[in-house]
C-alpha cells in the first residue's frame, strides 16, 4: 500500500524539478524511436510536445511511466530516481515493482482513447484506484470521486456508465480519475485527438483550468492555439530528437529550427 | 405418469446429476482460467503446458476420459505403490468432467482475453494498480461478461455429459432410469421421465444464464438502448 499524498510528510523540496528526464532512448528492434531526450519540468510548468506522427512524442510520454520500456536514460520525480535495470534484451525494467507503482500513482496519465472501464459507474471508475492503491475506504473514495466529477462538470452522471457518455464527457471522467490520485505531474497523450471537433473544447476547458491551478503538465497535442495559450514551454520533436524547445511566444513566431518552421506553416 | 414408486429414485438421481455438474463447473472454470492465462503467458514452458492440455483433452472422447480416470488411476496407484485404492466414482466423474470442461473453457477465456481492450489494462497500470489488482478489478469482471455466453453453452453440454458417469456406477438420473426400467420393464416410461428432467433443468439454467448475461452486461446494454 502506498500512503495517500495528503498523509505523506511534506519533504518535497520545491526547488527540485517536478520531473526530470535525462538522455532517454527507446528502440523497437533495430529502429531507434527516441534518440536521447532530456527534459526538465519545474513545479507548475506546462510543456506542450508537438511533432508530426512518428516523431516519438507519444512514445516519450509512455516511456515516462514505463508503459513502454526505454533502453537507456533516467527519470527523476521530485528528485527521486526511478530505479531501473537492464534485462536480457537490453530494455530497462523497473528494479522495484513497489517503486514503479508509486511513481505511476504520482504521475497521472490521460489516454487518447480515455480507457475508462465500462463495467464500473463513473464514480467507481474514479474511486477504484484510491481504494486499491492508497487503501482509502470505499465511502471516502466515492465522496471524493463525486467532488472530482463535479469539478469536470459531470457530478449528476455519477451513477451512469462510461459507454452512455459522449467522447468529450468520457475524457473528462478520465481526467477526474487521474486527479483522484493527486498526482504531482499530469501526462496527456493527445487527449482530444479521438474526439469529434465540437467536443474538443469541453476537454481543453478542463485542462486549462488545471493549468491555471498551477499543476505540472506535459501535453502531447495537435491543438496549436491551446498550446500557445497555456504552455510555459513548447517542445518540438523530430525523428526522436528535440528539435526546438522554447517559450510559446518564441516558438510560434520565431523558432530557430527550420523543420519546426515548416511544421508550423503546415499546421497553423 | 405412473412411476411405480421409482419417483424418489429419479429425484435422488437428479440431485446427484446437479452436484456433479456444479462441482465440475467450479473446478472446470478454474482450470479454464488457468489454462487461458498459461496459454497467454510470456513464459514459454507455461504456453507449452497450456497447449498440451487443450490439445489432449479436446482430442479424447469424454467417455474414454471417465473410464481412464476411474479404472486407470486405481491401476496406476497399485502399480506404483503396491496398494489397491478404490477411487470414488463421484471424484472420478468430477475429475473427468472438469478436465474436459476446463479444456474447452480455456479457449473461451482465451478468446475473451483477446477481446479485452489493452488500453483498459494500461489505464489500471498507469494509476499504480498492481498486476493482481488489475486482474481482479479490471480484467476479471469484463472477462466474465465476454466469456459468459460461451461458458453457458459449455455448461449446458456439461449438464448432459454427466450422464456418462452412469457407466462407472454413479447413481445419476440416467443410471436410475436404467435401473427402474430394467426392474419394471417399462423403458419408455422411465427414459421419457429422464428426458423430461434433463429438459427441465436445461430450460431453468437457460433462464438463469440469460439473467446472468444481462447482469454482466451492465454498462453495455444500457448504452445501446
Amino acid at each position: 500500500m502506498i500512503p495517500a499524498p495528503e498523509l505523506q510528510k511534506n519533504s518535497q523540496d520545491d526547488s527540485l524539478p517536478a520531473l526530470q528526464v535525462d538522455d532517454l532512448h527507446k528502440r523497437y528492434g533495430q529502429h531507434e524511436v527516441l534518440k536521447g531526450i532530456s527534459l526538465t519540468a519545474n513545479q507548475g510548468d506546462v510543456i506542450s510536445i508537438l511533432g508530426s506522427s512518428g516523431s516519438g512524442k507519444s512514445t516519450l510520454l509512455r516511456c515516462l511511466n514505463l508503459l513502454e520500456k526505454p533502453y537507456r536514460g533516467s527519470i527523476h520525480l521530485a528528485g527521486e530516481q526511478l530505479a531501473m535495470k537492464a534485462n536480457r534484451d537490453g530494455e530497462l525494467q523497473p528494479a522495484s515493482r513497489r517503486q514503479l507503482e508509486s511513481f505511476r500513482a504520482r504521475m497521472g496519465f490521460v489516454f487518447q482513447n480515455f480507457n475508462l472501464w465500462p463495467h464500473l459507474t463513473l464514480q467507481d471508475n474514479v474511486a477504484l484506484a484510491p481504494t486499491q492503491v492508497f487503501g482509502k475506504s470505499k465511502k471516502q473514495a466515492r465522496e471524493e470521486a463525486v467532488a472530482l466529477l463535479d469539478k469536470v462538470g459531470l457530478a449528476d452522471k455519477r451513477l451512469a456508465y462510461p459507454l452512455q457518455l459522449s467522447g468529450g464527457q468520457q475524457q473528462r471522467v478520465a481526467i477526474a480519475r487521474t486527479l483522484a490520485m493527486e498526482p504531482e505531474v499530469l501526462l496527456f497523450d493527445e487527449p482530444t485527438s479521438a474526439l469529434d471537433p465540437e467536443l474538443v473544447n469541453e476537454v481543453l476547458g478542463v485542462m486549462r483550468k488545471l493549468a491555471d491551478e498551477g499543476r505540472t503538465m506535459l501535453i502531447v497535442t495537435h491543438e496549436m492555439r491551446f498550446a500557445r495559450d497555456v504552455s510555459s514551454q513548447v517542445m518540438f520533436l523530430h525523428q526522436g530528437q528535440v528539435e526546438e524547445l522554447s517559450p510559446p511566444d518564441v516558438f510560434f513566431t520565431n523558432p530557430a529550427s527550420t523543420r519546426c518552421r515548416e511544421f508550423l506553416s503546415s499546421h497553423l | 405418469m405412473d412411476l411405480h414408486g421409482f419417483g424418489h429414485l429419479l429425484l435422488a438421481g437428479t440431485w446427484v446429476t446437479l452436484k456433479l455438474a456444479f462441482v465440475s463447473l467450479v473446478f472446470g472454470l478454474l482450470l479454464g482460467l488457468l489454462g487461458a492465462l498459461a496459454k497467454r503467458s510470456s513464459f514459454f514452458p507455461l504456453r507449452w503446458v497450456g497447449n498440451l492440455y487443450t490439445t489432449l483433452m479436446r482430442g479424447l472422447p469424454e467417455l474414454l476420459l471417465v473410464l481412464l480416470i476411474y479404472f486407470g488411476t486405481s491401476q496406476l496407484l497399485e502399480l506404483t505403490f503396491g496398494v489397491y485404492v478404490e477411487i470414488s466414482a463421484f471424484a472420478a466423474g468430477v475429475a473427468a468432467l472438469s478436465i474436459a470442461f476446463g479444456a474447452y473453457a480455456t479457449e473461451v477465456f482465451r478468446a475473451a482475453l483477446q477481446e479485452l481492450p489493452k488500453g483498459q489494462v494500461e489505464a489500471a497500470q498507469a494509476l499504480g494498480l498492481s498486476p493482481w489488482q488489475t486482474f481482479w478489478h479490471v480484467m476479471l469482471p469484463q472477462l466474465w461478461r465476454l466469456a459468459l455466453p460461451g461458458l453457458g453453452n459449455l455448461f449446458l453440454v456439461l449438464l448432459k455429459d454427466t450422464a456418462l458417469v452412469s457407466v462407472i456406477g454413479l447413481e445419476d438420473i440416467m443410471r436410475q432410469a436404467y435401473v427402474a426400467s430394467g426392474y419394471t420393464k417399462l423403458p419408455f416410461t422411465f427414459y421419457l421421465a429422464a428426458a423430461g428432467i434433463y429438459l427441465t433443468l436445461t430450460i431453468v439454467f437457460m433462464q438463469l444464464l440469460g439473467w446472468l448475461e444481462k447482469r454482466a452486461g451492465r454498462g453495455h446494454l444500457e448504452a445501446s438502448r
